[in-house]
Parts: C-alpha cells; structure tokens; sequence
C-alpha cells in the first residue's frame, strides 16, 4: 500500500536553513546538506527546499547546495523558491533535484505549468499554493511569500494547475503556517477532495496528532513541516511509530526499529 | 565501469551518486565504444515513451543495446528504462520498444491517483540474487503513470500493487528491471543497487 509521506521542509537563505513565522521574522538554524542527511537517516520520506533568496549570484549558492545534497541522500527531494522559467527547472533538475515547486511564477503565468510538464514530465512539476482564508470555507491565492493577493480563488486555482500539467500540489495555509495549532484541515480536505494528484498539506504542525489529523480528516497525502523537526520538538521515527498505531500507513527501513 | 546511458532522461546524477555511494564505478555516456566496453549496462528513464525510443534512435543506441543485451551483458532498466525493455507501449499511441522482454506498457488505471507517486511495497514472487537483504513489503520509491502489462510470468521477481498489480521487479537472463527508483528509494534502493552491481563481473 502506498504510505502517507512525512516531508521536513528546509528553507535556505545565503546557504543556510532558516525558519520564519508567519514568512517574518527569520532565525539561522543550520546547515542544509548536514539536515538533509539528518533527515534522511531519520526516516523522513522526501524533503523540499525552497530558496527563500531571490538575487542571481545567490541562486548560484544555492544550486550548489542542491547538488551537495544529490549527492549525500537517497530519497526523493523537490526544490523551490526563484523558479521563474522553464530554464530555471532544468538548472534545477540539473543540479539533482527531483522536482520542482512553482508558486508566483505559475499565477504570473500558467503556461509555464505546462510547457514545463511537456518537457521534464508531470511527476517533478509541483505547483505550491499559499492560500488565506478570505471567509467560511473559501481561500484566496497569495503571491510575493504570502504578501499579494491575486483574488484567485485556491481550489480553483489547484484544479486549474492539474489541467495544467501539475503532478502534485503543495497547499500552504498561511493563516495557520508557524502557529503550530494544527494544519488547516478544510482548506487541505477542499484540495484532496477537488483534484486527482498528491496534495501535501504544509502550515501549523505543532504535535503528532496535527499530522495524523492532516493525513486522515484532511485527506493529505504528505505532510509537511519545518521548525517542529528543525528544532527537535518531534521526532520522525517517533512521529512514524505514533501514525503507525493510528492505523496510518507509514514507509520504514530494514534497520529502523 | 558500468555504462550510464546519458540519453537526456531526468535526474541521472542521482543515479550516479548513488552507485558511486556503494563502491559502483560508473560513467555517463552515449558512446558506443564505451559502452561496449563497459561491464554493464544501466538504462535510466524518466519522461516519456516515444521521445526516449527517439532519442536512443538519434544516438544510433538501439542496436548497440539489443546486441549487448543478447551477448549476455548485465543490463539494468530503471522505470522508463525498463519499460523500454518491452514490445510495446500504449503512452499516447502505440509505439514499438526494444523488445527485449515480452509483454507491453499501459496506462495505470483511473481507480487510483495517476502517477504512482511515493513509497510502496514489494512483493516478492521468487528467490533472486537480486532480492537479497530485501524484504518482503520492503518499501521503494515509485514515479510514474504506465506501468508493464502481459509480461512473461516467469519474469515476475516483485510486484507492488496499485490499481493493479505492478510489476516492479522483472528479470529475464541477464535483463533486469526496476519500475521504481532504486536511486531514491533509501536504504533498499541502495542494496538493489549493490545487488545488480553483484551481478557484475
């Protein structure tokens, strides 16, 4: 059976990990190849790296920590963040990620999704969605880390992304992202229920339950998370074991115990 | 030296940074001397169908492959690579592969999120020296929307089921697929690997 992914987001400044609250706010945590291998061996499923910096000489950086990583762990990891062109994704694939996560460029321009998806294949094209909530049960599309609204309705818009060539959708609830009240579970189960491809739910995780909730009533086929990994809160054999007896699927290694 | 074929198909680096990590010497290419040179063979493949037949077309590597494959040489196809193996595959027409293996590829079926994307279990259906140290329901990493099709029981190592049942691990002779990514899947991908690379001599 196909196991419910846990997904350790690492966002990287001038080649270091770093985590914001609410997008501000930013604190160094670490070096991003020594926590991919952490990760790695810790049993998370996949990992992804957004470049939080936007200047050229510094996506050169970051590249190289992509490469660095490729090179260090056997597990699948997308990369995000500054992705503007289909140029942009091959360096990017080229340099070792596994797949690549659009935001801002595809609401800018859609046809991106598919060009994208016609030349590297579906499977590494990512579309990832900050969506607030604007009223009950209905989430607008932001752009810019969560600053522009676009006024694009978020289920719409994911939909939208799927025709467009998108292989599996990251769904970020900024208005729960860095609170650790839990994930938001409407906005994630409104996503899943509305498109036919992965979604992963991203934003609030703060306890084991928070996943197995996201996983179960959300409907999610991967979580993921940052600070709660980043600064040890939780653990993800632990976390494994806790949605293992929640009858939740999970993937171990032979030498896991 | 075992051949890398470097026909434009995906992430490639992860592939060889995952040889290089257990001890496999390896090369990128897509020459033909090199490659008949080489101890093995690794057929990599991401993407789709017609275009990588083209591809290996425009390398003038479809002879070279056919004809180390049945001088005996280990060869190994990774998802779109092993699907390459066979007779035909039905990803938006009908296009002829390398027909090293006898069944053809299709389209998973609806019922389920297509593509196949995370990790799944193997099932085995035989002892194979490829299997060792792999587990039943050991987890791998799978990517993809078509799958093989009306092959040969007897080439049926592992399976995974998804919709259907999938088969993930196909052997004949000296011929051996993967549908998934040994590269990224982990610990087992890695032992796969070291396994294929046992088979070498």
């Amino acid at each position: 059976m196909l196991a419910k992914r846990i997904v350790p987001c690492l966002d990287v400044d001038r080649g270091r990990v770093v985590k914001g609250r609410k997008f501000k706010n930013i604190k160094d945590v670490a070096d991003p190849v020594e926590l991919a291998k952490k990760y790695n061996q810790a049993g998370a499923d996949e990992l992804v790296f957004y470049d939080i910096t936007a200047s050229s000489e510094e996506r050169n950086i970051f590249l190289d920590v992509v490469q660095n990583v490729a090179a260090e762990i056997a597990i699948p990891f997308s990369v995000g963040g500054g992705i503007r062109s289909v140029d942009d994704i091959h360096r990017t694939l080229r340099a070792g990620a596994d797949k690549v996560s659009i935001n801002s460029a595809a609401v800018k321009d859609p046809q991106i999704l598919t060009d994208a998806a016609m030349k590297f294949g579906s499977q590494c094209i990512v579309l990832s969605i900050d969506a607030k909530a604007v009223s009950t049960n209905k989430w607008q599309v932001y752009i810019n880390g969560g600053r522009t609204d676009t006024g694009m309705d978020a289920i719409e818009w994911a939909m939208d992304g799927e025709k467009r060539g998108a292989g599996e959708i990251v769904i970020n609830a900024i208005d729960t992202d860095g609170e650790k009240n839990g994930y938001n579970l409407e906005l994630t189960r409104a996503i899943s229920e509305h498109v036919n491809i992965p979604v992963i739910a991203s934003g609030g995780a703060g306890t084991m339950g928070h996943f197995s909730n996201v996983l179960k009533t959300g409907g999610a086929d991967a979580a993921l998370a940052a600070s709660v990994f980043h600064y040890g809160e939780i653990n993800i054999a632990e976390l494994k074991d806790f949605l293992s007896e929640n009858s939740i699927t999970v993937r171990r290694e032979p030498s896991w115990k | 030296m075992i051949a890398i074929i470097d026909y434009g198909a995906g992430n490639i680096k992860s592939l060889q940074f995952a040889c290089q990590r257990i001890g496999l010497d390896t090369c990128l290419t897509t020459d033909i001397p090199t490659i008949k040179q080489s101890a093995a063979i690794i057929l990599p493949g991401v993407g789709a169908f017609k275009d990588a037949m083209d591809a290996l077309r425009r390398h003038n590597l479809v002879g070279t492959i056919t004809e180390e494959a049945s001088a005996g040489k280990p060869i190994l196809g990774i998802c779109l690579g092993m699907q390459l193996f066979y007779e035909h595959s039905f990803e938006n027409g009908n296009w002829q592969g390398l027909g090293l293996l006898q069944g053809n590829v299709s389209l998973l079926p609806d019922s389920v999120k297509v593509p196949h994307m995370g990790w799944n279990t193997l099932k085995h259906h035989q002892r194979n020296a490829i299997l060792n140290a792999i587990n039943q329901k050991a987890y791998v990493y799978f990517v993809h929307s078509y799958a093989v099709t009306d092959n040969q029981k007897e080439d049926l190592i592992s399976s995974s089921e998804y919709g259907r049942t999938v088969p993930a691990i196909v052997q004949s002779k000296n011929i051996t697929g993967m549908q998934f990514h040994p590269e990224k899947s982990g610990e087992t991908g890695l032992q796969l690997l070291k396994n294929f690379g046992e088979m070498v001599s």
